[in-house]
Formats: structure tokens, C-alpha cells, sequence
């Protein structure tokens, strides 16, 4: 797939056609397609500093007793590690900036529903990064309690827990209204032609996770409110000593944080969807069963979240029915997995960057998917609890699941809206290198957990010493792909190749359009005429 | 954009109602807590609420409604172009709202004097169940209160607009929303009001 068009961007592209000039015509701007950038940029800026947190993590582990850090050190770090990848870069992320960029043009609309309230959201999430953030370095240093605030000891904790949770509640304020404004543009906005049914399963799978978003986050929000009410008023509704029951927070922050998982998986599956029918040159296979899966992972999933607390002495009962529902969430996610493999089958499989990353999707993500159903069933759940093992299968799902569709989705859009491309063998050897390190690093943390290695201890036994030190070496092998990979990638947007409108091949309504997008995506409004798979109806040899 | 944005009232209104729906589950996540408490905690809750002043709740439930019925009249007048009627109709609700949080004050400072708050030595030496239910009460209607004041507020940008005739009959979906945002102020009120005051 070579780019056939050479010819320059043209004019009017949103790059250029802007009413007011210089950094404002960024920070103010209501059009999608910026709105998209700045997102993208900001969430991708914090994943960044989540790596560097990570990686530091990771060296302290290389060897038994104190190497980089004391325990406390060691605390704030995961804590605040755990924080910025999962509220600021990976809950944001898609929805954010691909979700931004690409929604309203695979719908056929000139800009989301409500263009500034979107803008309005960016800022919301910006001021809550800025707090939490702040939080980091001022009253008693960053917080210690896990990402997950569980009380009552972050009721006692001496560190800043209080700004940080307050600006976790600012950034769910700009989820809801991304989800409000993803929910209400899909429903009003379509093209004429674009029914439910020509839908591309990237638009479905936003639509799927913007009801999450609208019916979970609202429960984070007054589980954090509870939390600053306990530390700052001292209401003890979650103190033992005066009537509260610490478990009731676990359930209200579990009741949206499980939720949460699907906010982030979610549209990455529905990145996959898109990418391999135009890598295989075949039309997707079960469309529907792919469309309707994302709606019944979003349905589902919102009431599994008692598995999370299968040792926390909550009932038998219980316990047997959320075991039972997460097993229930295993059938569509399997579906899907089916689905994109049946698609593959006879297929002119083209393996370029987006197409290498997201078969390594789903390799990963079924490996992150088994090993969920181990923690799923309470009797093995029991021994793998609060081990290693946990934190192995979490980072196969949302870091080999989500982040490497995130990658995928950075080369198969980017292109569109810079009109340059990257160079494809630095993108393989860089996609062939985070492949290794990746499942060097978490792979050891499952075979830790399994072996008995508790999580969120700085320290440990000498016998998990060569495990933990090979995982150590994985990430780094991780780590020197992702350079690569931005630096090639970030290169070839800025003086790459040229790319024309339609560089794979693809048949959904973002690549019928100009390279880069003119600023109201259409010059006139689109009559949609056949399906977002449908290679042969959109005139693709 | 260049282009003007047309104007599509039925999204407006379904973006609103998405969001009244997230407002209900954030109260929603306190009256899960009260049912939880309550079912554990059954006689300490009954004593709790027997203390509680039945007046203040039952006049602040009526000022409620009444204000909610003013913003509703406001929606069917701006239709017929009465705009003076809508500015007097949005202003009666908004000092409906201001009263309300003035018998929140009076009743607020009562219990507080008798030693009824988050975290008071009178709660800490009383039986738990009462501690838990007066947290609960100051939290869900503190929360509620603060929704009185974004819907006051609200109503008077709306109030201001309809006045210098930016929302009028031919587009009136920033009143509409006012409205509906106030009507699930007095929605939530008209939970609060019997599980805290009546039934126990």
C-alpha cells in the first residue's frame, strides 16, 4: 500500500484556517479535530511520565532489600504511578483524542454535538491533572494508598490525599461530559445514509463505553466526595469504631472503578474492529455480534465489580453470584475475539505497523482475558489475590490490550490528519521490540504472583530474585521500543512521506475525505451509500 | 466555525436529560448508603429521625414545590412570549430557592447547637448507628444544597437572557434545561424529605 496521491495538502485543512492566531487558536478552539490533538498530546504527555514512574518501580524491584528507594518512596510512586496512567492517560485516552479526531467524521458530521462543552472538558481534565499534580509536592508529599484510596487508611494517611482525590473528581467531571456529548452527537448527528447498521465499530464501541462513562463515573464522584468528608469533617461513615463499614467503600469505588476497566478497553477493541478488515482486505466478520458485544460488555460489566473483594470477608453468596457474572462478561469478549480472528481467516493479510499491533492485541488481551477468570473464580482468586500476578494480568489487558491499540491507532490515524507517514521498518522493529520486552516483563509477574510474590511490597524474598530481575530487563527492552517508536513516528509526521486521502485502503467515511481534513471535514454534507466494511461498495480495488 | 451552528433543541434537551441522569446517580451513591445503614442500624436510625424538625421539612417541601411549579409555568409562558411573566416566574422560583437555603440555615444552626454534627462529641458518645445517620443526613443534604445554589444561579443567567431576549419562544432551550435542572433539585428533595423526616 504505497501512497498514490503526491500532491500537497490543500489550503484549507483544519491546520490552517483558524479565526484567531498563535497558541489560542489551540487552547480555544471548539473544533473537534484540536480538540482531538490537545487531548491526545496531554494524555500522551502523562503516559509518558507514567512510564518513567513505572520504570522506576521496576529498577527498585531488580534486586532484593532497598536498591533506588525507601518503602515510602516506594508507596507515593506506584500510588501516583497508578493515578496518572489510569485517570489521566488511559480513562481519557481514547475517547479523548482518537475518539475526538475520528467520531464525528466516521459519522458523517461536521463537529460533535456540543463543541464547547468538549472544549470545556479538555480544560475540566486539564485543572484536575493540574491538581493532582499539585497534590504531588505540597502539604504532606503524594499520596501512599494505592490508586484505588481505600479507607480507612486514607482517612489516617499523613500525605495529600485530599487535593489528589479532589482532582481525580475534577477529571470525572470531564469524562461525563465527553460521555454526554459522544452519546447525544451519535444519537443526532449522523450523515443521512449512516444508520445504526453502517456504523463503524469504532463509533459503536465509543458509544458503548460514553453510557459508561455517563452511569459510573457519577459514583466515583460521591465515593471521593466521601472520602474528603471523612478527612476533613471526620463523618466516620466507612469507621468501624463508629458505625461505618470500610467494605461499603470498596463497593462504591469498585461499582465504578470495574466500570472503568471497560472505558478503557472498550474503544480499543473497537480500534481493532476498524484496523484488521482493511489490513486483511476482507469485510469484517459479524458485525453485528461485534456491535452488540460492546453494548453487552458495557451492560455486563457493570455489575462484576464484587470480584475485586472476594478475600474482603464480604458474603458466600455474594461472592458465588459476582463469580458467576464475570464468567458472564468472558462470552461477548470472547465473541469478539472470534470474530476478528474468523475476519483474518482467507484474508490478504497485509502486516504493516497498525496491523502488527493490533494482531498482538489480541494475543495479548486473550492472555490478560484467561488470566482474568483465574482472579473470576473465587476458590483459585483466593490464592493469586493481592500477588503479583494481579498486577501481570491488569497490564496484559490495559497496557497489551488498550496501550498497543493505542499505538495501532497512532500510526493507522495520525497519518490522516498530519498528511505524512513514518517509516515502516523502524515501526516494525520498534512494534517487535515492545512485543518482547513487554511479555518478558509481565509474563515474570505472573509466574511471581503464582509462586507466592505479594504486590506493592518494595521489598522480598531472596528466591523471586532472577524473576524479578529478568522483568526488570524486559521493560527496558519495552522501553527502548517506545523511544523508537515516537521518535519514528513523531519524525514521519513532521517530514515523512506524503500520504493521500486514503492511505490503507479503508472504506470508512474518514479516508473519503481530504488529507489533511478540512476544517467542517465535508464540503458538503455526505450521503452515505454503503457499509463501513463494505470495500467493493466504497470503490476500493 | 465559520458556519453558523444550527440549532438542534431536541439534542440539547437529550444531552441534558444524559446529565440529570449522572446527577441522580451521585445521589444515588447516598442512598445506597442509607439503605445499606438502615438495614443494619434500624432502631438508632428511628431515634435519629424522631429528633429531626418535622416543621423545617415540611415547609421547605412545600417552598420546593412551589418553585418547581413557577419554573414549569416559566417554560409554557416564554412559548406564548410573555417575557416579563417568565423573568417574574423565574424570580419567584429563585427566591423560593433562597428561602429554602435561609430554614436550612435556621434548622442547620439548631442541631448544631444542640451538639448534632459530623464528628461532635455528642454523636461520639451516643450509639453508632445515630453518628452514621447524622453524617449521612449533613452529607446528602449538603449536597443537595449546593445543587440549590448552581440552580439558583443558573435560573437567574436564565432569568438575565430572557430579559435582554437572547432566549425567547422561537429558542428557548437554555430555559428549558434550567427548568428540568431544577426540577431534579426538588425531585431529589422530594426523596430526602420522606427518608430522613417521615418514615422513621
Amino acid at each position: 500500500m504505497k501512497p498514490t496521491d503526491q500532491t500537497p495538502p490543500p489550503a484549507a485543512s483544519f491546520w490552517n484556517d483558524t479565526g484567531r492566531s498563535g497558541i489560542t487558536a489551540w487552547l480555544f478552539s471548539t473544533d473537534h479535530k484540536r480538540i482531538g490533538l490537545l487531548y491526545f498530546f496531554s494524555v500522551f504527555g502523562f503516559f509518558l511520565v507514567g512510564v518513567v514512574l513505572g520504570l522506576l518501580l521496576r529498577i527498585e524491584l531488580m534486586a532484593p532489600g532497598r536498591t533506588i528507594m525507601g518503602p515510602q518512596t516506594y508507596n507515593a510512586l506506584f500510588t501516583v504511578h497508578g493515578v496518572v496512567m489510569v485517570f489521566l492517560f488511559i480513562i481519557p485516552g481514547f475517547q479523548g483524542s482518537f475518539g475526538n479526531l475520528i467520531m464525528p467524521i466516521q459519522i458523517g458530521a461536521r463537529d460533535v454535538a456540543f463543541p464547547r462543552l468538549n472544549l470545556f472538558s479538555w480544560w475540566l481534565y486539564m485543572g484536575g491533572a493540574a491538581i493532582i499534580l499539585t497534590s504531588l509536592f505540597t502539604g504532606g508529599g503524594p499520596p501512599d494508598t494505592g490508586w484505588t484510596f481505600y479507607l480507612p487508611f486514607s482517612s489516617r494517611t499523613g500525605t495529600n490525599v485530599s487535593l489528589a482525590v479532589f482532582g481525580v473528581f475534577i477529571v470525572g467531571f470531564s469524562s461525563i461530559a465527553t460521555g454526554v456529548n459522544f452519546v447525544t452527537t451519535i444519537h443526532r448527528l449522523r450523515a443521512e445514509g449512516m444508520t445504526w447498521g453502517r456504523l463503524p465499530l469504532f463509533v459503536w464501541s465509543l458509544y458503548a463505553t460514553a453510557w459508561v462513562q455517563i452511569l459510573a463515573t457519577p459514583i466515583l464522584g460521591i465515593t471521593l466526595v466521601l472520602i474528603i468528608a471523612e478527612r476533613l469533617l471526620g463523618t466516620g461513615l466507612f469507621d468501624p469504631s463508629r458505625g461505618g463499614d470500610p467494605l461499603m467503600y470498596q463497593h462504591l469505588f469498585w461499582i465504578y472503578s470495574h466500570p472503568a476497566v471497560y472505558i478503557m478497553i472498550l474503544p480499543a477493541m473497537g480500534v481493532i474492529s476498524d484496523i484488521i478488515p482493511v489490513f486483511a482486505r476482507k469485510p469484517i466478520f459479524g458485525y453485528k455480534m461485534i456491535a452488540f458485544s460492546s453494548l453487552a460488555i458495557a451492560a455486563a460489566g457493570s455489575l462484576v465489580w464484587g470480584h475485586h473483594m472476594f478475600t474482603s470477608g464480604m458474603s458466600d453468596t455474594a461472592i458465588l453470584v459476582f463469580s458467576f457474572l464475570t464468567f458472564v462478561v468472558a462470552i461477548p469478549s470472547a465473541i469478539k475475539v472470534f470474530n476478528w480472528v474468523s475476519t483474518l481467516y482467507r484474508g490478504s493479510i497485509s502486516l504493516e505497523a497498525p496491523m502488527l499491533f493490533s494482531l498482538s492485541f489480541i494475543l495479548l488481551f486473550s492472555i490478560g482475558g484467561l488470566t482474568g477468570l483465574i482472579q473470576g473464580a473465587a476458590a483459585t482468586d483466593i490464592h493469586v489475590h493481592d500477588t503479583q500476578f494481579v498486577v501481570g494480568h491488569f497490564h496484559y489487558v490495559i497496557f497489551g490490550g488498550s496501550g498497543f491499540a493505542f499505538f495501532a491507532a497512532m500510526h493507522y490515524w495520525l497519518p490522516k490528519f498530519y498528511g505524512r507517514r513514518y517509516a515502516e521498518k523502524p515501526a516494525i522493529i520498534a512494534w517487535a521490540l515492545m512485543f518482547v520486552g513487554f511479555n518478558i516483563l509481565y509474563f515474570s509477574m505472573i509466574v511471581l504472583g503464582l509462586e507466592g510474590m505479594p504486590r506493592r511490597y518494595y521489598d522480598y524474598l531472596p528466591e523471586f530474585a532472577p524473576l524479578n530481575l529478568l522483568s526488570t530487563i524486559g521493560s527496558w527492552i519495552l522501553a527502548a521500543g517506545l523511544v523508537l517508536l515516537l521518535v519514528n513516528l513523531f519524525r514521519g509526521l513532521r517530514s515523512g512521506e506524503r500520504v493521500g486521502s486514503n492511505p490503507w485502503g479503508g472504506a470508512t467515511l474518514e479516508w473519503s475525505i481530504p488529507t489533511p481534513p478540512p476544517t467542517e471535514n465535508f464540503e458538503e454534507e455526505p450521503v452515505v451509500s454503503h457499509g463501513p466494511y463494505d470495500f467493493r461498495g466504497a470503490g476500493i480495488p | 466555525m465559520s458556519h453558523p451552528t444550527r440549532k438542534d433543541h431536541a439534542g440539547a434537551k437529550l444531552g441534558m436529560w444524559l446529565f440529570l441522569f449522572t446527577e441522580l446517580l451521585l445521589f444515588g451513591g447516598l442512598f445506597l448508603l442509607y439503605g445499606t445503614y438502615l438495614a443494619r442500624y434500624p432502631r438508632e436510625f428511628a431515634a435519629a429521625g424522631r429528633e429531626m424538625h418535622l416543621g423545617f421539612g415540611t415547609a421547605n417541601t412545600v417552598i420546593l414545590i412551589t418553585s418547581s411549579l413557577m419554573a414549569a409555568m416559566a417554560v409554557t409562558a416564554i412559548q406564548r412570549n410573555g417575557r416579563r411573566q417568565v423573568v417574574y416566574l423565574l424570580g419567584g422560583t429563585v427566591l423560593c430557592g433562597a428561602v429554602f437555603l435561609f430554614n436550612k440555615y435556621l434548622e442547620w444552626s439548631a442541631e448544631i447547637g444542640r451538639g448534632i454534627y459530623p464528628g461532635s462529641p455528642r454523636l461520639a458518645a451516643g450509639p453508632p448507628g445515630e453518628s452514621v445517620f447524622y453524617s449521612l443526613y449533613y452529607l446528602t443534604v449538603g449536597l443537595h444544597g449546593l445543587h440549590v445554589l448552581i440552580g439558583g444561579t443558573l435560573l437567574t443567567v436564565v432569568a438575565a437572557r430572557v430579559g435582554r431576549g437572547t432566549i425567547h419562544a422561537g429558542d428557548f432551550a437554555w430555559l428549558e434545561n434550567g427548568a428540568l435542572y431544577w426540577h431534579l433539585v426538588d425531585l431529589v428533595w422530594i426523596f430526602i424529605f420522606p427518608l430522613y423526616y417521615l418514615v422513621l
